[in-house]
């Protein structure tokens, strides 16, 4: 699959030209227009063979929680900040590929025969962890990476289990893999636009501009969103599940999702036989929070894939819920560009 | 099915760890008819050896039990005492104790302030005398009680103390009663002081020398309210352990063990436990090294006076040994 | 095979401890042409020989283990999670996120699942996790799963060691597999010079949780003379520097009650003989290697101790400097040609230090 290219690039926010790279070139020869705005979202303009009444947006965001390096002490150890909403407790005993020569290093932790009594009941804090590259000194170290190098994690893709892919970075590169399918499909016949896009893990930057160049009237916006499912949990602090289809949010930190586009994607899901799921989490937020409110608005709907371990090192969704998502947006986009959706706006 | 006078016979006798004689005396008149050599070794260890043509094996159960050694008597009588093997102090107030001449005691505590910080210092046994001198008639310092309580038998479960590990010491008796043919050289053990640290188990694997051990005792279920983390439960068969803290039990045994239940149809559970050890760590790790694994009875409320195993479980127990030494 | 091909592979195999058998073919195809005979005993410790010049049956045991810590399946979820236990010591908190292969009648992989951290509330975070709250996803449902994986399996964590600067080494099990890697290095050095002990490497069982592996194979060579190799802590700015030590300097050299200090001594005068670096490792209680159960085996037996330095002890990312395994291999060896029968008449200067 190409998402197991699109997850094996690195692309921590802020420095996606990996990523955009390969998508780039994935796109470029079924796009009519292509460009990179100035701060590094990926614009895409298919024309299709009918025009469009309404102009349509997909967005995927490109870029990945990571690290990155602060500091490097006298003895050649790696300090380093997060990138994005990181749980600390992830990083210890993993290993890292750091910068543009992909510099490997681990996050290594305190044997715990050397540890007090009840060390272990407290989180390492995240000042206290570095990166150990092997180096023996600064200089050394030094030579191979420097202050300001982003760091990612290491992580294999890998197929496993009933039909469920384990990889780093599926947010968002799910979203980025699914637009991909959506551009190179030729039997869409509409007109659309899709913007990969900058940032979104830290603030949603890159997608407030690219709305702004694009100024759509509606947005789909295609994530990765946060799955848990332990089986002490009630049902309802289950925010949505692994395997049962595509995730259509309600509501998040940022935005209130238009009603009439989320009633749209139900009974599209439901007429086409598409199992679909709620996000059942009011927590988190996408690129919808600053699309929605860019120049005179847009209206926006979110269709998700359930992501169990978001953030974390390794994260895991299903083959299935992938390929229900991809054709419920393919079953969306007539609609949303013409169809029905005349007798509803 | 289970042969109950035996059973409430063997589950009550007096016999705390380095007290075993009485124990002892009681399993020898049961089993000498059926095997070629019994020995009791230094630290009294029962060893019943079954001759076999084949690879030595030890079965081992172990016959002490846990119980309260007097340290002090004071003034008005009241005695004081420290634990032998695990007690927790907050389960065993209020029990009643025996003594090996018959005495007949009641677990107390000192007023306390805090309940919560009881510990075993705090706590004394009232025997019902007038003063020390009264006491001292029954009891003397260094004397050992053990808990005493009913024995019951409904019609799924046997509930007493002690089960731990007397019920392995009936698994092994019977077994002995029913041998028709062994392939295996046999030596069932009957060790002591495997409470207070598992060394019968050791000095008895040390001269015997096997080339396969098992060890029978109990084990905690995971089946009761808010305790739920592991995977044993009552009523759910014989427990074949793939690992306790002082065993990781040998895969060909755990393996022809789970083969053999799958095979004949007994019920059967894999125990995993975090914690708490049986004889057979210390045979695994005799002279050269040891193949060993373990069957374990299901059993609830273990070390305290109602442990609980089911009638079931325990006929599954002895059926896998019986096929396992064929 | 050199030696950072050699302990790439021995750090990229599985077995925890109880699992070594999972070890045994890789470990004696390594080895295999470098010695004279080759035995696997009953817990499964592999007992490697090499015959000396000698005519006395003078005995040297050198012991690595090669098992490594790890879990096992205790539980198996209504929605196909498992839970575990620890086999060996571990922190916790170095298993949160990890990925993890659990070894059932076949290898699943998995994950050690995380809370999304937009759930998490502030203080949460710094609330380390504890095992049993912890899951590991295999991607199957109940169902599917009970196909392969049962209560008491072993679980590993999965890590492919890589290479750092400075010819530097992370993996996970490096702890012991580098003293693996040291008797390697060794029996290739031994196959060029004449030495005139017999020569017992024992790649042992179960260290990680009660050394029994240590113990019954010592038992059986009933040696003179035992050498645990184990791994030492190395610096890192959190630790005290009289606690660790320096990567890359060479080995450590224990001392303490578990070591024979005769035997320490010779061995420190053969390191300044080679210009071999050294460095000192106090113990003075019992050393946590196979060296404490080697020691009192028997009617006793005079035991040293030699560390790897490594970084991270007991995480997946532990490290090491291959330098060191070339130090403690050459030391050995020179340490090894010449040793004879110890005179042991005085008994008091050698117990006293």
């Amino acid at each position: 699959m190409l998402l197991e290219i699109l997850t094996q690039a690195n692309g921590v926010s802020g420095n996606e030209k990996e990523v955009r790279d390969i998508i780039f070139k994935e796109v470029k020869q079924y796009a009519d227009e292509i460009k990179i705005d100035k701060i590094g979202n990926l614009i895409v303009h298919k024309k299709g063979i009918k025009e469009s009444k309404n102009k349509v947006l997909f967005a995927a965001h490109m870029d990945e929680v990571g690290l990155i390096v602060t500091d490097i002490d006298e003895l050649g150890f790696v300090k380093f900040t997060t990138v994005g909403g990181i749980d600390k407790r992830v990083l210890v005993s993993k290993t890292v590929i750091i910068g543009k020569n992909k510099v490997p290093g681990v996050i290594g932790a305190k044997p715990i025969h050397l540890q007090k009594n009840n060390e272990r009941d407290n989180t390492i804090p995240l000042e206290n962890l570095y990166i150990d590259i092997g180096a023996d000194n600064k200089s050394e170290a030094e030579q191979l990476i420097e202050i300001g190098d982003y760091i990612a994690f290491n992580t294999k893709y890998e197929e496993f289990g009933d039909g469920n892919i384990k990889a780093k970075a599926l947010d968002d590169r799910v979203g980025c893999s699914i637009l991909i399918d959506l551009i190179k499909d030729e039997n869409i016949e509409y007109d659309f636009y899709a913007v990969f896009t900058v940032m979104e893990e830290v603030g949603l930057v890159g997608a407030g501009p690219a709305a702004y160049s694009i100024n759509p009237d509606i947005s789909v916006i295609l994530e990765g969103t946060v799955c848990y499912e332990m089986p002490e949990l009630d049902s309802h602090l289950v925010p949505t599940k692994l395997g049962h289809g595509p995730v259509i949010s309600l509501v998040d930190r940022h935005s209130l999702y238009d009603y009439e586009l989320r009633e749209i994607a139900v009974n599209t899901a439901m007429k086409n036989n598409i199992p679909y799921q709620y996000r059942k989490t009011s927590s988190g937020g996408n690129d919808a929070g600053e699309i929605q409110v860019s120049r005179s608005g847009s209206k926006t709907l979110a269709i998700s894939l359930a992501t169990r371990y978001i953030h974390s090192t390794s994260s895991i969704i299903n083959k299935d819920d992938y390929y229900n998502t991809v054709l419920l947006i393919k079953h969306l986009v007539p609609i949303l560009c013409e169809g029905e959706k005349n007798d509803r706006f | 099915m289970i042969d109950s006078n035996l059973l409430k016979k063997i589950v009550t006798t007096y016999g705390p760890s380095s007290r075993e004689e009485i124990i002892r005396n009681l399993i020898v008149n049961e089993i000498k008819e059926y095997v070629d050599e019994i020995k009791i070794d230094a630290l009294g260890n029962l060893i019943a050896h079954k001759m076999g043509s084949g690879k030595k094996m030890m079965i081992s159960s172990h016959m002490d039990q846990i119980g309260l050694m007097v340290i002090d008597i004071d003034e008005k009588g009241f005695i004081r005492f420290t634990n032998i093997g695990g007690i927790n102090p907050n389960l065993i107030l209020g029990y009643r104790v025996r003594f090996e001449n018959g005495t007949i005691g009641v677990i107390c505590s000192e007023k306390l302030e805090d309940n919560d910080k009881l510990k075993i210092e705090k706590l004394y046994i009232d025997i019902g005398t007038d003063g020390r001198e009264d006491t001292m008639k029954a009891v003397k310092i260094g004397d050992i009680c053990i808990f005493q309580n009913e024995f019951i038998e409904t019609e799924k479960v046997i509930i007493s103390p002690y089960l731990d590990d007397r019920i392995g010491c009936y698994i092994l008796i019977e077994t002995i009663k029913n041998i028709t043919s062994n392939s295996y050289d046999l030596y069932f053990v009957f060790t002591v002081q495997e409470e207070v640290g598992i060394r019968g188990a050791k000095t008895a694997a040390f001269s015997i020398d096997p080339d396969i051990g098992l060890a029978i005792d109990v084990t905690s279920t995971f089946d009761t309210p808010k305790n739920e983390k592991l995977s044993v439960k009552l009523f759910n068969g014989a427990a074949i352990k793939a690992m306790d803290y002082s065993l990781i039990a040998d895969k060909d045994i755990k393996n022809s063990l789970i083969e053999l239940a799958e095979k004949t149809g007994i019920k059967y559970q894999i125990e995993v436990l975090e914690h708490g050890g049986t004889d057979a760590g210390a045979i695994h790790m005799s002279k050269s090294g040891v193949k060993t694994g373990a069957i374990s009875v299901p059993c609830r409320y273990i070390h305290s006076q109602s442990e609980m195993v089911s009638k079931d479980d325990v006929k599954m127990c002895l059926e896998l040994i019986k096929l396992y030494i064929k | 095979m050199d030696i950072r091909e050699a302990l790439m592979t021995l750090t990229n195999s599985y077995g925890v401890s109880g699992q070594e058998y999972n070890l045994h073919e890789m470990i004696i195809n390594i080895f295999k042409d470098y010695v004279d005979s080759t035995e696997i005993d009953s817990l499964g410790n592999i007992i490697f020989f090499k015959k000396g010049t000698n005519d006395d049956g003078f005995k040297i045991m050198l012991a690595a283990h090669m098992d490594e810590i790890g879990l096992m399946v205790t539980k198996i979820e209504d929605n196909g999670f498992l839970r575990f236990a620890e086999v060996g010591g571990i922190d916790p908190r170095t298993v949160v996120g990890q990925e993890v292969l659990v070894h059932g009648s076949k290898v699943i992989p998995g994950v050690i699942g995380t809370k999304p951290p937009h759930m998490i509330e502030k203080e949460e975070q710094e609330k380390s996790l504890k095992l049993k709250d912890m899951i590991i996803d295999t991607g199957y449902s109940r169902e599917n799963l009970i196909k392969y994986v049962h209560i008491g399996d072993f679980i590993s964590i999965k890590r492919e060691s890589m290479l750092l600067s400075n010819d530097r080494m992370a993996g996970k099990s490096m702890d012991d597999r580098v003293g693996v890697a040291v008797l390697y290095d060794l029996v290739k050095r031994l196959n060029s010079i004449k030495h005139y002990p017999d020569v017992y490497m024992v790649c042992t069982v179960q260290e990680e949780v009660t050394m029994s592996g240590a113990r019954t194979s010592a038992y059986s060579i009933n040696p003179d003379i035992g050498i645990a190799i184990d791994v030492g802590f190395g610096y890192t700015p959190e630790l005290k520097k009289s606690e660790t030590l320096i990567l890359g300097k060479g080995p450590g050299i224990t001392l303490g009650g578990n070591i024979d200090n005769t035997l320490r001594k010779q061995l420190i005068e053969v390191a300044k003989e080679y210009n071999i670096p050294y460095q000192h490792s106090i113990e003075p209680g019992p050393t946590g290697t196979d060296g404490s159960a080697i020691q009192i085996t028997k009617e006793g037996i005079p035991t040293l101790v030699i560390s790897v330095p490594l970084r991270y002890m007991h995480t997946s990312v532990e490290l090491v400097d291959l330098k060191d395994i070339r130090f403690t291999s050459i030391l050995l060896s020179n340490f090894i040609k010449n040793t004879k029968k110890i005179n042991y008449s005085f008994v008091e200067e050698n117990l006293c230090y």
